[in-house]
């Protein structure tokens, strides 16, 4: 068995609000507003980078799991914006945490990479004991902040999140999830190697509108549990409309969606823990109610996840 | 009633806008239409033309026009 014993997240001290976005990107910033629901976001300082971001995470959360380094067994580390081809962030991120001599591997992958990450470490956790899942990213450089890339530029925003996965115990156990990957619409959200981020809205919208309630429904299905016993559902931030619509199509109040993409934009992969690691900090404990992670991104890759109280 | 003149009141329904669009008019270009009425578009023809229209089909250039709309579900029949 395997559980969700802690989240964690490390963001950016930069605020850049719509006022400071706006002249960047050629737009107003009451329009920014109304256009992507984001009022604020971080950006990184020049100094901090996708490692930097994820060892403050993968340490806020070892803390709030009361779990020191040293009895981690297993490290995953997704970002779809590090800095290297290789190696990726995750053996930088696990030597600074003080997880020495444990394996420690990387997701290349955004927006989904996170929710990957927690599923395979609920395999993991059985052999490993506690998986740390790390996600980092840094999405204000590898987009183009200029007039021209304005509709992908003031999505997205930059922060880190981490969720430890343990074998022992935890305050919801991982009771099933479903993963999936679509390959055919793969240059519809891309990053090439020297060219800023290329996201076709309308393919990647489309297709998340369809198939982030069959994947939540899936899930739940297989489980016995109706959407509207879900307490809380914790979505990639990656729209506001995008989760209205999803909790209209499984016919549940979009108040049960966590939503804090007004103050962060869409960090991508690491949205979720972000999400995740707010909900969890200020819910009623223990938990009552199952709870869902969900995400959809590049590659396409999406999947949805169950989790019950213990 | 024709299939052009569902596809348009569909179009219109989702929408929320009273157009009377030309047959090759960009619906995108034009405004009727953005990411998340799309997606509304598409389930809406599925409805009233009976079908499943597969993810693999999901391409927004087959459903940025009337006469691209007929065409798609023509190639259904």
């Amino acid at each position: 068995m395997a559980y969700l014993r802690a989240f964690g997240s490390a963001l950016p001290a930069r605020i850049v609000d719509n006022a400071e976005l706006g002249p960047m990107v050629g737009a107003d910033p009451a329009w920014l507003l109304h256009a992507t629901g984001i009022g604020q976001r971080r950006f990184a300082e020049a100094g901090e980078t996708v490692a930097t971001l994820g060892i403050a995470a993968a340490k806020d959360c070892l803390s709030a799991a009361g779990i020191p380094a040293a009895e981690v067994g297993f490290v995953i580390v997704s970002s779809g914006s590090a800095e290297k081809r290789f190696p990726g962030p995750a053996s930088t991120i696990a030597a600074a945490a003080g997880i020495a001599g444990k394996p420690a591997i990387d997701l290349p992958m955004a927006s989904a990479g996170s929710l990957f990450g927690i599923a395979l470490a609920a395999q993991l956790a059985p052999r490993y004991g506690h998986v740390l899942v790390v996600a980092s990213e840094i999405m204000s450089r590898v987009v183009r902040m200029h007039p021209a890339g304005r509709d992908t530029a003031i999505l997205f925003g930059d922060g880190a999140g981490a969720c430890l996965v343990s074998n022992e115990t935890g305050f919801a156990e991982i009771v099933d999830s479903v993963l999936a990957t679509d390959g055919d619409f793969a240059e519809a959200l891309r990053l090439d190697f020297d060219a800023p981020l290329y996201m076709d809205g309308r393919s990647i919208i489309l297709q998340a509108s369809r198939k982030l309630p069959r994947v939540i429904g899936e899930v739940l299905e297989r489980n016995h549990v109706k959407a509207s016993e879900i307490g809380t559902f914790l979505m990639h931030q990656a729209n506001l409309n995008l989760m209205t619509r999803v909790a209209q199509a499984l016919g549940v109040p979009a108040e049960r969606f966590f939503c804090n993409i007004a103050r962060y934009g869409n960090t991508s992969s690491a949205s979720l823990p972000i999400a995740a690691a707010e909900w969890w900090n200020g819910c009623e404990k223990p938990l009552r109610a199952p709870i869902v992670l969900a995400a959809f991104g590049a590659g396409l890759n999406w999947g949805a996840m169950l989790a019950r109280p213990v | 009633m024709d299939t052009q003149t569902r596809i348009v009141e569909i179009v219109r329904q989702v929408s929320g806008k009273p157009i009377d669009p030309a047959p090759d008019e960009s619906l995108f270009e034009s405004g009727v239409l953005d990411s998340f009425t799309l997606a509304d578009l598409v389930s809406a023809l599925e409805q009233e033309f009976s079908l499943t229209i597969p993810d693999s089909d999901l391409s927004p250039r087959k459903f940025d026009s009337v006469a691209r709309i007929q065409a798609y579900l023509q190639s259904r029949t």
